[in-house]
């Protein structure tokens, strides 16, 4: 790529597969299990992260010269909060259809484990083009397997994708249904994303075996 | 650029700056937007009530739609023939023109401390039929849920809208989704001279909602906190609207 030198590009694509946030750092948990029931809530979730991740790194990069080191932990989330709390009021005003399906998840934002971890580990000390594209990456890596996740919940949870039902009508007795399919309600509670996650670093691990500790 | 950046006064000084500035930059944000805000609340609520009412745009079976906020006023104001302030005690009516804009919360807490006694309620004509509309305010699981309902003067339900502001996606969330929420056109809330309400119940055996003498919706799988929220909610408005009720009823 012409556009990104080969270092550059590594920031967007390592966080992608082999230093994801979620399944190699195991940061940002909680959100991955809370909303991740519905693909189109995992999908809006994982569009604002990417935003206030992006941003976030920039301003703090820029800062990063003149913060004091004893609080750049709260200076880190008094940055996050606002920015959460401009996303929120602005789709409030400009948007609100849109605000009213995502202002849960907007909140959820301030307390992603993600944000603080790639604000102290890399904003910090680097530059804010580099620190954009590391937080772009980084929210990319977390919305893939938020996706994913969300995928398999909804497809056997509830038998919809994006609300649409794709495997027939579960009440009518259609589709898949006819066989005597049933639903699974436990794909809908939080435990089942954590099985999901799980089931998802196991495989990437028994595909790069580079990725399994020592033990 | 050499700061020193670990000496206490300059971390006082930086965290005083830094607090002023996103204060400024917060504030100013909040009261720009504020009344752009407020319009879209406001819209919310008039497109809500005519929802309850059947103005909608509502195709087949799909997703609720709302008619388009920029005919919701003028439809509002065709639609919503009377808004009345109830007496919860004597079921009298005062007429006011903003009471739609009550908030819910604040009133019924008032009822419940002794300082008020009305709630809002408001009259629509379509089509040569009335609609008596009932705004409700109860819990769920996580927090608040609120809704409306418009009854005949034979207190069958013609349509209701539920709203809630965090329950569960893709559980007690889905109270807002039309295969809940057309359940309950059809279904009466009196039973003999009680007022039993409708009650959101699982295993009910009729989960197609043939039966609409039952008091009963189908209830959401994984959602029973937010469905007996519903219930309650329900149950407890009929109760506060009752001497009103009754009036419509024998007139």
């Amino acid at each position: 790529m012409a556009l990104l030198s080969k270092k550059d590009a590594n920031l967007i694509l390592d966080p992608l597969a082999d230093n994801n946030p979620i399944t190699i750092q195991v940061l940002g948990i909680c959100s991955a299990l809370a909303i991740t029931a519905e693909l189109k809530a995992s999908v809006v979730m994982s569009i604002a992260v990417i935003f206030v991740l992006g941003v976030g790194n920039v301003v703090i990069s820029l800062m990063r010269n003149i913060i004091p080191s004893k609080i750049r932990i709260i200076v880190q989330l008094i940055v996050v909060a606002t920015l959460v709390i401009i996303v929120d009021q602005v789709l409030k005003a400009f948007a609100y259809e849109l605000s009213k399906t995502l202002s849960v998840f907007v909140g959820l934002i301030i307390t992603n484990c993600i944000i603080m971890g790639r604000f102290e580990a890399f904003a910090l000390g680097n530059g804010p083009w580099k620190s954009f594209l590391d937080g772009i990456g980084n929210a990319l890596g977390y919305g893939v397997i938020l996706i994913i996740v969300g995928f398999f919940r909804e497809l056997l949870g509830s038998g919809t994708l994006f609300g649409f039902p794709v495997l027939g009508d579960p009440i009518e007795k259609t589709g898949l249904y006819a066989t005597g399919y049933e639903n699974n309600g436990f794909m809908i509670i939080p435990p089942a994303a954590l099985i999901v996650v799980g089931i998802i670093i196991w495989v990437q691990r028994s595909r790069n075996k580079a990725l399994i500790e020592e033990a | 650029m050499a700061v020193k950046t670990d000496k206490n006064s300059y971390t006082v000084v930086f965290a005083i700056v830094m607090v002023v500035i996103v204060g400024a930059i917060l504030a100013s944000m909040a009261t720009g937007l504020k009344p752009k805000i407020d319009e879209n609340e406001r819209f919310e609520k008039q497109q809500n009530i005519l929802y309850a009412m059947g103005v909608n745009n509502n195709e087949g079976e799909g997703d609720v739609a709302f008619i388009p906020t920029t005919e919701v006023e003028e439809d509002f104001s065709k639609y919503i023939t009377k808004q009345f302030m109830v007496n919860t005690n004597t079921g009298e009516t005062m007429e006011s023109g903003e009471a739609y804009l009550t908030d819910m919360k604040k009133q019924l807490a008032a009822i419940k401390s002794g300082n008020d006694e009305s709630l809002p309620l408001f009259v629509g004509e379509k089509d040569g039929e009335t609609f008596y509309i009932l705004p409700m305010y109860g819990k769920g699981l996580w927090d608040a849920i609120w809704g409306f309902v418009s009854l005949s003067s034979d207190m069958e339900v013609q349509g209701v809208y539920f709203d809630h502001k965090g329950e569960t996606p893709g559980l007690g969330a889905n109270i807002k989704m039309r295969f809940f929420m057309d359940d309950f056109e059809g279904e009466r809330v009196m039973d003999g001279n009680n007022y039993t309400g409708i009650a959101v119940a699982k295993g009910n055996n009729d989960p197609l909602n043939n039966d609409k003498d039952d008091h009963q919706v189908d209830a959401l799988a994984g959602a029973t906190i937010t469905g007996n929220g519903i219930t309650a909610m329900i149950k407890e408005s009929l109760n506060l609207y009752k001497p009103y009720l009754d009036k419509i009823r024998t007139n």
